[in-house]
């Protein structure tokens, strides 16, 4: 018995030295050196500045604002989708896009909340699209835009979500449609050995690449 | 649904399959002392960890003696783990492990996570990237990922070793088994593991959260951490706490299409290499394949009706007026809850591989399942953990369920039962029939008392109160902390924590502890039961078959085996999914 308990205690100590700290530290070290720009996060910055990760989707809007003061809902500011860029999935974390509180919606699949949250996202899905895509109707909303993510940080969009904004962000821009459509492929994920999970649009990198194109806040977007 | 969704589910048990295998030979040849191709570089810092721990490895003991040692190190472990939750803060945690500052949690929710950590179930309610410092996570939770799995594969290989045994009461040597488990079989595939990972965009980091500013002006603060050593071994130790609060779905954890994959393996490999090698031990490896088809078949089945589920949207998509169908360009189905890059395939099949092992890692929001899409997960856990199970746990507790299954044939047919030319007798039929009875008992005790009183329905989220939704929120919490497996619908809550850093949090002490003892209970009452089977059954002498023996490697088995297993989850758990995700799955009305 007393044997057991010394050997536990050490055990205990000499582990938690082991796989506590040197596993961690080892593989911090080796990705450090080996992948860098991924193990800190695949930062991505603008003239100098941070503006994001690669892998982490954020808002692309603007505060709103009402004779020169921020309008806020419960001490949180109120913003607006900004229509010169693509936009990202809704999002359940506090405000959306929220990197440093990742959360679910929780909403159950017979819920009148999830529906009201559901019929709400596409009535602003068809307001921001339609004025550039007459046809557009709510059946033809895809689902991605208009449920939230799992993470509320989800980094992508559907091809069909990005192409159907593409005839807003061509009108907005000012380009043929084809340039956007070509854009929206060159930063289309695509499946994990060609078979696991879907395909999907990064919203961030499209973005940087249009203002690139189009002046937008200009200047280069560039790796860590 | 298309194509390319039922061949991943596929193609991944292939691969699965491919991988296990030889893992299963080598694991035998771990256990049973010969050597092997790591030999080499682990021999000799496997014999410095004796003379540290001042273990001789060839004094063998009986299981009341390996007994001991399994309560004794797991309680020092669960010490230990809440003294470090407990002193977040503390002066002697460097700046560099805790760069935001966090302070403790409470004494509660501090008190139900270490008993999560310890029984290898990783329920979690607190969210990770608010509440812990990178000191809790890597020496209190990574360390416990590690070891609450090692002390489960021993378990089992100690069970293995007592059927199999012909030399009197010895199961092997605790201290022995855990040293190998850790550097010969979980060491190599968790470094392995968190590089692919980290190489993927798991980040590895140990840098305060970042500030950035985005395209449109706006701030985003984005969470950082040593992610990728610990979403490894919570993978691979079947463990699944997350680093973060969405778990596996938060793009930092499980990035890409291919890192996805890559999780799911890690998950399900060692359950099913266990079983492998479970039939190598035994000297007859068709043991091993009858078992294995048998939960692979399981499995396929949780995962087409998931899938199918899934695909197939909620009744709030179709009232709202959404589209469900596949389009160009989009998966359409469920996508409340999921993420675009893993589709309703890459949901549905890690929502099953995460709860039929005690894994209960998430990579979308069980709770925004459609009725009988959560209704899986649930039927998964209802079959407490042998449909591959959690390292360790799984493959003893199919082994109870085997050993019930050989009594009953036995009854059926009329002869003395045998298992591998032992005769099975009443004091290992009653004392299976009580290791595979106190889960389930756990579970719907703990529900019934938070769904009866009023600090239980406390946790209850708002959205959910007085909704069959509720019931299953409540029911959900208490059988995945009885089964050790720790996935949720994440809107019940324990812990309510205003701002990050646990300052003016406060927990729902009701919840916290009912959980904290329905874990422990349902973990070490098992094992208890396991290892009293594996000396009862150590000792006994071994027959030859004779015509008249009952074979447990053939398609008759297998079939017995299933109902064995179907009628005592059903038995047990069916008025509780009908009261929750069943009623939800049969109607299309809103509430």
């Amino acid at each position: 018995m007393r044997r057991d308990v010394v050997t536990s205690i050490i055990g205990m100590v000499v582990f938690t030295l082991l796989l506590g700290v040197v596993y961690p530290f080892a593989i911090t070290g080796i990705s450090q050196v080996a992948f860098p720009g991924n193990a800190n996060g695949q930062k991505l910055y603008l003239k100098g500045r941070l503006i994001g990760s690669r892998i982490i989707g954020q808002q692309f809007a603007t505060l709103k604002m009402h004779n020169g003061k921020v309008v806020q809902e419960k001490g949180v500011p109120l913003t607006e989708q900004d229509p010169r860029y693509f936009q990202s999935r809704p999002s359940a974390t506090k405000p959306p896009y929220n990197a440093a509180e990742s959360s679910f919606s929780n909403l159950g699949p017979n819920s009148t909340v999830t529906e009201r949250a559901i019929a709400e996202n596409i009535k602003a899905y068809l307001e921001m699209e339609r004025p550039y895509l007459p046809t557009l109707t709510a059946a033809q909303v895809p689902v991605d835009a208009a449920t939230a993510s799992a993470s509320g940080l989800d980094p992508e969009i559907s091809q069909a979500n990005a192409r159907i904004q593409a005839h807003r962000i061509a009108a907005v821009r000012h380009l043929p449609l084809s340039t956007v459509d070509a854009l929206i492929a060159n930063y289309t994920s695509s499946r994990g050995l060609g078979f696991s999970g879907e395909p999907g649009v990064n919203v961030l990198q499209l973005n940087l690449a249009l203002d690139r194109l189009t002046g937008g806040t200009g200047g280069t977007g560039g790796g860590d | 649904m298309t194509v390319t969704g039922w061949l991943t589910i596929v193609l991944f048990a292939a691969i699965l399959t491919a991988l296990a295998l030889p893992l299963g030979v080598y694991m035998a040849r771990v256990y049973t002392g010969e050597r092997t191709f790591l030999s080499p570089v682990f021999a000799g810092p496997e014999r410095f960890l004796y003379k540290l721990l001042r273990v001789d490895p060839a004094h063998q003991q009986d299981w009341k003696a390996y007994a001991r040692s399994v309560v004794l190190f797991s309680l020092v472990g669960w010490l230990l783990l809440y003294a470090i939750l407990r002193t977040q803060h503390a002066f002697w945690v460097p700046h560099l492990l805790n760069p935001m500052g966090f302070h403790s949690g409470t004494w509660d929710v501090s008190f139900n996570t270490t008993s999560s950590f310890m029984t290898n179930t990783n329920w979690q309610y607190y969210s990770g990237e608010v509440t812990m410092s990178y000191f809790s996570q890597m020496l209190g939770l990574t360390v416990q990922n590690w070891l609450s799995a090692g002390v489960g594969i021993a378990v089992a290989v100690a069970l293995v070793r007592g059927i199999v045994g012909r030399s009197g009461h010895s199961i092997g040597n605790f201290w022995q088994d855990i040293v190998r488990t850790v550097l010969y079989v979980l060491s190599p595939i968790a470094v392995i593991g968190a590089l692919i990972l980290a190489s993927q965009g798991v980040i590895q980091n140990f840098s305060h959260y970042l500030t950035a500013h985005t395209l449109t002006g706006l701030t985003q603060e984005i969470a950082m951490g040593p992610v990728a050593s610990q979403e490894a071994i919570k993978l691979l130790g079947t463990n699944g706490g997350g680093f973060f609060n969405t778990n596996s779905a938060h793009p930092f954890e499980n990035p890409t299409q291919f890192t996805n994959l890559v999780e799911m393996l890690l998950v399900l490999l060692i359950p099913a290499a266990l079983i492998f090698m479970y039939g190598r031990m035994t000297g007859r490896r068709r043991q091993g394949y009858a078992i294995y088809a048998t939960v692979m078949m399981m499995f396929l089945g949780a995962a087409a009706v998931a899938y199918i589920a899934e695909a197939h949207g909620s009744p709030a998509q179709h009232v709202a007026g959404l589209h469900t169908h596949v389009i160009a360009g989009s998966g359409g189905g469920n996508m409340e809850g999921k993420e675009q890059r893993f589709g309703i395939a890459g949901s549905a099949l890690f929502d099953v591989v995460t709860t039929v092992t005690s894994c209960g890692a998430v990579n979308s929001a069980i709770e925004s399942y459609t009725g009988i899409g959560g209704a899986v997960p649930m039927a998964n856990l209802s079959a407490s953990e042998v449909i591959f199970g959690g390292v360790g746990t799984g493959l003893y507790s199919i082994l109870l369920y085997v050993l019930l299954a050989v009594f009953i044939g036995g009854l059926m047919v009329g002869r003395t039962p045998e298992w591998l030319g032992k005769k099975i007798e009443a004091r290992e039929v009653k004392l299976a029939g009580l290791g595979i009875l106190i889960t389930p008992l756990a579970a719907l005790f703990c529900t019934a008392m938070a769904t009866a009183t009023k600090a239980g329905t406390a946790s209850i989220s708002q959205a959910a109160a007085g909704t069959p939704q509720g019931f299953s929120e409540t029911f959900y919490a208490y059988l995945s902390q009885a089964n050790n497996n720790g996935s949720a619908f994440a809107g019940y809550t324990g812990y309510i924590a205003p701002k990050a850093g646990n300052i003016g949090a406060h927990g729902i002490k009701f919840a916290n502890i009912l959980g904290g003892f329905d874990m422990m209970l349902a973990r070490y009452a098992p094992i208890l039961f396991a290892l009293a089977v594996a000396g009862a059954l150590a000792g006994k002498r071994v027959s030859p078959a004779g015509l008249g023996t009952m074979r447990t490697d053939n398609p008759t088995f297998v079939v017995l085996l299933i109902g064995v297993i179907v009628i005592v989850g059903a038995l047990t758990f069916f008025p509780a999914l009908l009261l929750g995700p069943i009623v939800q799955g049969l109607t299309g009305h809103l509430y």
